[in-house]
């Protein structure tokens, strides 16, 4: 294990009174799938958010790839980043959602070229080709010209999925990407996640499939009440929780 | 009490009469028939108090195409469509402004709508065109100036004021159109990268267009009959160029007439364009088929 690639430390954000962070500390190695569950309201998407800079935290820091997120260090000063800048460092991490996000007037392909063309200014033939690529690899390669209404929600997230991977992030973040979906639809989207974390991915990806959890996440950490509550390697977790809190929260999923 | 199941066991014992070889008779729609009736015999009516009245039709026929109407006609086009482009531009960037963050940005769009939407567009008018009374000289001391009188010429008056008007309610019709976009694009836009500039344009903007455009239509329209106020600060526009020719000869109905008939045919020409234009921001919609 070398250098985490991402490093966060007391991590605290609050809506008002309200605590949806209370001091995340956690570490994740570049290639690692790290799976967060935990019960609705716990701060999992918020800690997403913080990653990628959705929103702003309170306090605490967040460093990915060894670069501080959001502020700039002079001597022992922090100086918040421009937006240009905060911009520039999203570049590192793709965002998946649970509700897609599509780029509805674009078709597939052009969803996918949209970021490499318009902010990587790379060619865009060559974006073109890249796309067809990654469409092929989500399994779509028939959908390039399809238009995001006209697709599956299964399809939709995997087109979401390979727009992320467009932008040749170093960390994919998840959030919850398949709980929008028809139960039928699910297999299709998780498929394509394992392959992304057997390619060598790093990955946070927030869920309610603890299958997956069990079969793809190096480790599994149990957010309640913007706290990690417990955090292993997820045989560990999933089998045989320590924490009262843990049990109970799989004991009401699994039943 | 019976089940619903057990309803429909039940009637199916019941022999019901067979109807299937009996004709339909089709409904009579009497109101229809009433409407459409007295509605002929009002607009003959109408038709025969104008074909009586003092009205002499050939006027209207000899002045319809002379070339002070028709360069009337082309100067209302011209200016409906240059005041609206000014409009649309002010519109969008004041409803940006109205949804930044600066608190700056956002007042001074606040008070840019209040002003102009809350005084007469004649008024605006009248004082744009009146500028020299306040400015006798404008421009940048030391690089350029001019004699207000010069430069506020009607054309120019008459642009900036329907035009800056008019940003002030686009920059509603807009901001609408902004914050009928789902908060998601905004995030998946800055999630590849895009600045919230970049993303208004390439994500946002052409999302709202389709809830911009069907009341940005009205409101072309809308300015197509406003620019004939500008007849009032001398602009040569189809309305003030029928008075002039009234003025002389009298025939101030047919004239007005002649204008009329002008306003419709410019507005029918027009109106198609929003059509395609809609068609055109349709693009990925879920109804296209
Ligand atoms: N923008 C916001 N304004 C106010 N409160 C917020 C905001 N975003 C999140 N919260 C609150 O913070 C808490 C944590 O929210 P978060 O979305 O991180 O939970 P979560 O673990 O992702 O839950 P879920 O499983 O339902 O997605 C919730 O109680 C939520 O109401
Ligand atoms: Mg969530």
């Amino acid at each position: 294990m070398g250098v985490p690639l991402v490093s966060i430390k007391d991590l605290r954000k609050s809506f008002g009174a309200f605590e949806a962070l209370a001091g995340v500390s956690m570490d994740v190695t570049a290639g690692e799938v790290l799976c967060i569950i935990g019960a609705s309201g716990s701060g999992k998407t918020t800690l997403l958010r913080c990653i990628n800079q959705l929103v702003e935290f309170d306090s605490g820091a967040i460093f990915i790839d060894g670069e501080l997120i959001g502020y700039r260090r002079v001597k022992d000063r922090l100086y918040p980043l421009t937006e240009r800048d905060i911009a520039r460092q999203r570049l590192k991490t793709g965002m998946v959602f649970q509700r897609f996000n599509l780029f509805p007037h674009m078709t597939a392909l052009e969803n996918l070229i949209e970021g490499p063309v318009q902010v990587l200014r790379r060619d865009r033939d060559e974006a073109l080709r890249e796309a067809c690529e990654l469409l092929a690899r989500v399994g779509l390669r028939g959908k390039a010209d399809s238009f995001p209404a006209d697709l599956s929600g299964g399809q939709q997230q995997r087109v979401a999925i390979a727009r992320a991977l467009a932008m040749r992030p170093k960390l994919m973040l998840f959030d919850e990407p398949t709980s929008a979906l028809d139960p039928e639809l699910v297999g299709e989207v998780l498929a394509v996640m394992k392959e992304l974390a057997q390619s060598g991915m790093t990955m946070i990806v927030v869920t309610h499939e603890l299958g997956f959890a069990r079969e793809v996440a190096n480790r599994v950490v149990f957010m309640d009440h913007g706290l990690i509550v417990e955090a292993g390697p997820a045989a560990e977790i999933l089998n045989s929780p320590r924490e009262a809190r843990t049990q109970a929260f799989l004991a009401a999923v699994l039943a | 009490m019976a089940s619903p199941s057990q309803n429909f066991e039940a009637a199916a014992d019941f022999a019901l009469p067979d109807i299937s070889r009996l004709r339909i008779v089709r409904r009579w729609h009497i109101g229809r028939w009433l409407a459409a009736g007295s509605i002929m015999l009002l607009l003959a009516l109408i038709g025969r108090a104008f074909a009586q009245g003092q009205i002499e039709w050939a006027y209207v026929y000899r002045f319809f195409a002379v070339p002070a109407i028709l360069s009337g006609v082309m100067n209302t086009v011209i200016m409906s469509i240059l005041a609206m482009a000014l409009g649309i531009v002010l519109g969008v960037v004041f409803a940006i402004m109205r949804m930044s963050d600066n608190p700056v940005l956002r007042g001074v769009s606040i008070g840019y709508a209040w002003l102009f939407r809350g005084t007469p567009v004649i008024l605006q008018l009248l004082l744009w065109f009146n500028l020299a009374l306040v400015f006798p000289v404008i421009g940048v001391p030391g690089l350029f100036e001019a004699r207000t009188v010069d430069v506020m010429t009607p054309f120019a008056a008459a642009l900036l004021g329907l035009g800056i008007n008019q940003g002030a309610y686009t920059s509603e019709v807009v901001r609408a159109g902004l914050i009928s976009v789902d908060a998601g694009q905004y995030e998946a836009a800055q999630a590849i990268g895009m600045t919230r500039l970049r993303s208004l344009k390439r994500i946002i903007l052409p999302q709202a267009m389709r809830v911009i455009l069907p009341p940005l239509g009205n409101e072309f329209i809308g300015m197509i009959k406003l620019t004939s106020l500008a007849s009032v600060i001398q602009y040569a526009e189809v309305l003030h160029n029928a008075e002039n020719i009234y003025y002389a000869n009298s025939r101030v109905i047919e004239l007005l007439i002649v204008a009329g008939l002008w306003y419709l045919v410019i507005v029918s020409i027009l109106t198609p364009f929003q059509m395609l234009l809609e068609r055109r921001f349709a693009r990925g919609a879920a109804k296209r088929r």
